[in-house]
């Protein structure tokens, strides 16, 4: 399926009427979750029809596999997930002294991974990658967001709601534009979530696969004809500090499904 | 006058009810017995939840023996024949499917007694608006 | 090799269960194309059958327009307790199994 750019011409001039953002309100906050058909929130549901489960059941086979140099699994060290684990991706991004700057999960899981395990690292997006980060987050599934309050996240964090409000590409359009002013409309054929990353990784029906958020936040950054930020770019972990931060109390999904 | 032939569909597959024709050998299809449980409206193509129901008691005597799904306008017209078998309990099947764009879908029921009975649906099949592909 | 099978684990005699059976499979049509516009070859899984003490109770022929990460669900009535057999043939002839024991009392 190609690009349907009709539609987000026609709609980029619509969005860009619309006056500057001012952020949802806490009672109007709404997961993807809550625009998906009953069908789609049945898939997701229930894990047993969940296609998004595979990848969580591999990254519990990769928890368990002695891996790298120093042959020793993530439950060597990190034990029971379901303890360990628990909450873990609900608090990501979080600073990281070493490296002086934010890191994501999956970031967290390939240092681990690469230092700890001296392992060979795993691209972002790999399928390894995103089943442990499936099988991380979880372990939180049903948890509220609870972003740190770290100071020194927060130069990022602002760094990240401006980048949520500058126009980009060349439709010009903000993330705001369509998440914050025009959420629950329609946009093609889909309907204009409010960008609450609380089911990441998730199933998307149209990857027919599992997928990090970042994957997203690109999808839609190519979406306004704007190049992507590459996998792992800070801006991209800035953009997550931000919505997770927005998101701040709503429950984790992860593996969701979304259209 | 005579009439024009009709114009294939897209991609030269067969028109649904040449498939249809070609599933119950040309016998005679009713319509009934057969419902088929599909969201008019699907935010995406690639896993449409759908589930047939034939009303059959499913004994020895009477049961459904098979189900075909089939659509209207994807590359090809078959999407799975399901085979069932006295003790089942209910003639009832759920699956999820592709459709490529808007279309019928029909479900096609054979009983034990050589009847054929069917159920159609049309379904309008949005598009996702940001994907990757575009360049 | 990935499955999700839901069977009850128990059920009381002459009970309708309800049997969900999903395999991680691509379900490749053969039409699209990956990176640099190489053509994905075809894979498709093309029959399921489902088995309870040795007899077929559900079988499906399946096409390329299946979703990905085919699933299929349907019913049956319990009889006895013992174990159900599931089976995924490919076009290629490779096939995957699963099973899951119910308790009928
Ligand atoms: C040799 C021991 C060791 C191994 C093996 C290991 N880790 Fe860790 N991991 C640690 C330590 C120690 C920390 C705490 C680091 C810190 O707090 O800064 C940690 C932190 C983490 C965190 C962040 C936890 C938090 O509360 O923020 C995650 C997630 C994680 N590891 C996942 C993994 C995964 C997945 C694997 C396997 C691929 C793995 N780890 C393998 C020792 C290990
Ligand atoms: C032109 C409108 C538009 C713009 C601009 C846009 N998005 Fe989106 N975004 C969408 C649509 C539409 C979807 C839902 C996709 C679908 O279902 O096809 C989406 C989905 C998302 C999701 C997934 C939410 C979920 O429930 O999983 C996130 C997160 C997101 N966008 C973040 C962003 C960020 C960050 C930006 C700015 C870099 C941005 N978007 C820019 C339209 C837009």
């Amino acid at each position: 399926m190609r690009g349907r750019p009709w539609a987000l011409l026609l709609l980029a001039a619509v969005l860009a009427a619309a006056a500057a953002a001012a952020d949802i309100p806490e009672a109007d906050r709404r997961s993807g979750y809550e625009l998906m058909s009953p069908e789609l929130r049945a898939m997701q549901d229930d894990e047993l029809s969940n296609p998004g489960m595979f990848s969580v059941l591999d990254g519990e086979r990769l928890w368990q596999e002695p891996g790298g140099a120093a042959g020793t699994a993530c439950a060597g060290c990190h034990g029971d997930a379901e303890e360990s684990m628990r909450g873990v991706a609900a608090r990501y991004p979080a600073f990281d002294a070493a490296l002086g700057r934010p890191i994501d999960l999956a970031g967290r899981i390939s240092q681990c991974r690469t230092e700890r395990q001296e392992a060979e690292p795993l691209p972002r997006e790999s399928e390894a990658l995103l089943a442990l980060s499936a099988f991380v987050a979880h372990q939180s599934r049903g948890l509220p967001i609870d972003p740190p309050d770290d100071p020194r996240l927060q130069p990022f964090r602002a760094r990240g709601a401006e980048l949520y409000q500058t126009p980009i590409g060349q439709l010009d359009l903000a993330c705001a534009s369509c998440h914050d002013d025009n959420w629950g409309r329609r946009l093609g054929g889909s309907t204009i979530p409010q960008a609450h990353p609380t089911g990441y990784p998730l199933y998307r029906l149209e990857w027919q696969a599992l997928g990090s958020l970042q994957r997203r936040l690109r999808n839609c950054m190519i979406g306004v004809r704007a190049t992507p930020f590459d996998f792992g770019a800070p801006e991209l972990i800035e953009l997550e500090l931000h919505l997770m931060a927005r998101a701040a109390g709503m429950a984790m999904e992860t593996p969701a499904i979304r259209p | 006058m005579p009439s024009e032939p009709t114009p294939r569909l897209a991609y030269d597959r067969p028109p649904l009810d040449e498939v249809i024709r070609a599933f119950t050998n040309g016998m005679a299809v009713r319509t009934g017995k057969v419902t088929l449980d599909l969201s008019p409206l699907v935010e995406n193509g690639n896993a449409v939840p759908v589930k047939v129901t034939v009303e059959s008691p499913m004994t020895e005597a009477d049961h459904v023996r098979r189900i075909a799904l089939f659509n209207e306008r994807n590359p090809q017209p078959d999407i799975a024949v399901f085979h069932l078998f006295p003790g089942a309990g209910r003639a009832e099947v759920a699956t999820r499917m592709r459709l490529a764009t808007s279309q019928k879908v029909a479900a096609v029921a054979e009983m034990a007694d050589g009847g054929f009975w069917m159920a159609e649906a049309s379904v309008v099949v949005t598009l996702a608006a940001c994907i990757e592909d575009l360049i | 090799m990935r499955t999700l099978i839901n069977v009850p684990k128990t059920a009381n005699k002459g009970e309708i269960v309800e049997i969900r059976a999903m395999i991680a499979h691509p379900m490749e049509t053969g039409y699209r194309t990956g990176e640099n516009g190489v053509p994905i070859p075809r894979r498709i899984i093309h029959r399921f059958t489902c088995s309870f003490a040795g007899r077929e109770i559900f079988a499906a022929d399946l096409f390329p327009a299946m979703s990905a990460n085919p699933f299929l669900a349907f019913t049956t009535i319990a009889t006895q307790s013992g174990s159900f057999t599931f089976t995924w043939t490919d076009e290629d002839g490779t096939t995957q199994s699963a099973a899951a024991e119910i308790t009928v009392t």
